[in-house]
């Protein structure tokens, strides 16, 4: 049986797109896989009494090694911030190619602090910074230098010790360019040193934690156990600086989406399961419930969706045990029908996530696809011409034709990079200045003006003659003849109308890096959990690779 | 050390504010990169371009044709290097084309280096006492290095160059005698077990 690939007219609306949850594709997951056989080393770890101080954690196979340097300062309360505005965090780090010297260390111990402010060498990877949750920090210290664990209610509602609120990468302030590292097999996936530095970064707040609470009290301090540690992952607080990236990479926005439907079609054509499969999906599902019942928010928005997931995940639970018949064939393909016909967008995606978990050898060939070499399809093929071009529009972005954009409504946001923060940010563009320097963010309307303008026109005439007088749409021009062989590169919705909720946007991509229990804090940034129930760095060499569904909290 | 990552998102931003539209932007950030990449002083020219281009008009050659001439104002270099990529698969039959009063040429350079990797051919680009050898986008040579590039080229002349050997066939003959010497002398019977052998040239 021949499955076809999902419509990515339904897929690429942004209500599916943030529906997304992530699955073994997921980039921190594709981390861990790939670095289980690296030696793990803590190399230097220099902090004071309170916890101020330097610490090296390094990665090394072979000859290649990858450090993170670690900075923890003191700051006071009143400086800690996790707005994009803030100057100073609790800790900032990077991710050092190599073993680094004395001189690195002292070099960077003047610039990582000031993170955006500061500069990087060709010789640093990724760069961050995280602030404690005081709250939860605090007592877990209290907790362990009195002997005790801490209370683990407080520590299932947050989560983590420290959260991150940016992590950067690829030549930012003077980071290596992709192009420096993109041969090495060990990092041939997207963000996976970015997933490195958060994942190291999660071990120094541990050996911090365990480090202030043995300070205060030498006699009766016991360690964190070890099973609260895997427990606890890093908090991201992340707002609108990571929407514009999916527009920005089409071809890696396609090959991300691409992957996905791929595992999902090639799943789907499975005809009989194998009785380990089928019971590895259902044990995932079952011990997903708690994953959802430990999803805190007080996001009116975020807990509808959190609830009727979690009645359509009981209803699909209750169908799997009472109704469905594994032996029938093609069972997962019965299942996906089942879904669409049955529930919501948020558990649709929420169990084809799922559905990838037994599968391995389907999902790890896919993996190494999931990255992009953008500049191939950088050049308009401008020997093609205006009735190719039209094809094109009609038949990859026929909703977007039907919009209106003479309507206020579907026109009324605009897109700009603030002068303050040097961030994209969302504005009414009739109540707000600074729509003339507006981001080419806006690609539903301006492919619909290019659409327009190709109607009055010869179908013959040259791509190339027609850019020499139309050039303020060349950027569109691009995407068009990009989409004819991604179909999963562009957003199928307006990106500019009244009811756009970015933080759909945001989910997308958090949910490829392997985010849970998405918290928006408003409609334009949220907070998130990376590597809860991760194994531990000393437990790379043999874990349960299944481990996003066994966490207790 | 600026990464090309920055460079990039910095040219971009600053050609849209310098009025180009977002698509040719995007193809100017593409290009300085390059150029900087190559070595070549992208970032300074572009700079002194855009300063320049404030109080002077420069005019645009949209289609190149074999000799553009200039009508009293210098061309701009960057209408003319993305409608060379655009038009580089129509102009390649004119096997060379030459350009009057071209101001910054060597910010044409990039778009001329990429124009070469569609056409999968070598182009000369020379002006005055410079010469540069572009190879498919993979390395410029030029007799330029470390010397101050002017700001206004007079006559520029650009040449496709066919796909030819470098060097001569007496050159090439004796490395291949010499290569020879790696190979093995056949037995009979390992001539009659290699593929094909055994089968009729007919079957």
């Amino acid at each position: 049986m021949n499955v076809e690939l999902r419509d990515p007219n339904i897929i690429m609306k942004l209500s599916r797109l943030g529906s997304f949850h992530q699955s073994r594709l997921s980039f921190l997951r594709s981390f861990l896989n790939e670095f289980k056989d690296w030696d793990y080393r803590r190399d230097l770890f220099d902090l004071d009494k309170d916890g101020f101080g330097t610490a090296v954690y390094s990665f090394k196979k072979k000859d290649r090694i990858y450090s993170l340097i670690c900075y923890a300062n003191k700051i006071n309360d009143d400086e800690r911030s996790d707005r994009v505005i803030a100057t100073k965090w609790d800790a900032a780090f990077t991710l050092h190619d190599g073993v680094p010297l004395k001189e690195d260390i002292e070099r960077l111990r003047n610039e990582v602090p000031k993170q955006e402010v500061g500069r990087l060498s060709y010789k640093e990877l990724t760069l961050s910074r995280a602030n404690k949750s005081v709250r939860v920090f605090d007592h877990v210290v209290e907790s362990l230098s009195n002997g005790l664990q801490p209370n683990l209610d407080l520590l299932e509602k947050v989560g983590y010790l420290y959260r991150t609120t940016a992590v950067y990468g690829s030549g930012k302030f003077g980071l290596a360019d992709r192009f420096r590292i993109k041969n090495r097999e060990e990092i041939n996936g997207p963000f996976r040193l970015e997933m490195m530095l958060v994942y190291l970064v999660r071990q120094f707040t541990f050996d911090q934690v365990n480090h202030v609470a043995k300070n205060r009290n030498p006699k009766s301090a016991v360690k964190l156990d070890p099973k609260i540690c895997r427990n606890l992952g890093i908090g991201n607080s992340t707002g609108l600086g990571m929407a514009p990236f999916i527009v920005n990479h089409p071809t890696l926005l396609n090959n991300w989406i691409l992957s996905r439907e791929v595992a999902l079609k090639k799943i789907r054509e499975i005809k009989i399961a194998e009785t380990q499969d089928i019971s590895l999906f259902q044990e995932c599902v079952k011990n997903s419930l708690k994953n959802i019942t430990s999803w805190n928010t007080e996001n009116e928005y975020q807990l509808k969706k959190i609830k009727l997931l979690l009645k359509d995940v009981r209803k699909f639970i209750h169908f799997l045990e009472n109704e469905f018949d594994f032996k029938k064939d093609y069972p997962f393909n019965e299942i996906y029908l089942w879904l669409e016909k049955e529930t919501c967008e948020e558990c649709i995606e929420y169990i084809v996530s799922i559905m990838m978990e037994p599968f391995g050898e389907i999902v790890q060939p896919l993996i190494s696809q999931m990255s992009s070499e953008e500049e191939k399809y950088f050049n308009i093929p401008t020997e093609r011409n205006v009735e190719d071009l039209k094809k094109i529009l009609e038949n990859k972005y026929s909703d977007i034709l039907k919009i209106d954009f003479n309507k206020k409504d579907s026109n009324q946001k605009f897109w700009f990079i603030s002068k303050n923060k040097e961030e994209p940010r969302l504005a009414n563009r009739f109540e707000e200045s600074g729509a003339d320097l507006e981001q080419p963010l806006a690609i539903a309307r301006d492919i619909k003006k290019l659409y327009e303008r190709l109607l009055s026109l010869k179908n013959n005439l040259k791509i190339n003659q027609f850019l020499i007088d139309n050039s303020d749409l060349r950027h569109v021009v691009r995407r068009a003849f990009i989409i004819e062989n991604f179909p999963y590169s562009e957003i199928q919705d307006n990106t500019i109308g009244e009811n756009i909720v970015p933080i759909d946007m945001l989910r997308l991509k958090l949910s490829f890096f392997g985010a849970l229990k998405f918290d928006p804090r408003s409609d334009k940034w949220l907070r998130i959990c990376m590597f809860q129930g991760a194994p531990l760095p000393n437990e790379l060499k043999d874990y349960d690779e299944q481990w996003v569904y066994k966490t207790f909290s | 050390m600026k990464s090309l990552s920055e460079i990039e998102t910095t040219v971009k931003r600053a050609s849209r504010a310098a009025g180009y539209s977002w698509g040719i932007a995007e193809e100017v950030g593409k290009s300085i990169r390059l150029s900087e990449l190559f070595g070549f002083p992208g970032i300074k020219h572009l700079n002194q371009y855009y300063q320049n281009k404030k109080k002077k008009n420069f005019d645009d050659i949209k289609l190149i044709d074999k000799i553009n001439k200039s009508k009293g104002l210098s061309f701009c270099p960057i209408t003319l290097g993305v409608n060379f990529i655009d038009q580089v698969k129509n102009i390649e039959t004119l096997t060379k084309f030459s350009v009057e009063k071209l101001a910054y040429p060597l910010l044409l350079l990039p778009f001329l280096s990429r124009g070469s990797e569609i056409i999968g051919k070598k182009l000369l680009f020379s002006f005055d006492d410079s010469k540069f050898l572009l190879n498919f986008n993979v390395s410029i040579s030029s007799n330029f290095w470390n010397k101050e590039i002017p700001v206004l080229a007079n006559q520029v002349e650009i040449s496709f160059l066919n796909n030819e050997d470098n060097f001569s066939n007496q050159d090439w003959k004796n490395l291949y005698k010499l290569a020879e010497d790696t190979f093995v002398e056949e037995t009979d019977s390992l001539k009659e077990g290699a593929a094909g052998a055994g089968l009729t040239d007919n079957d």
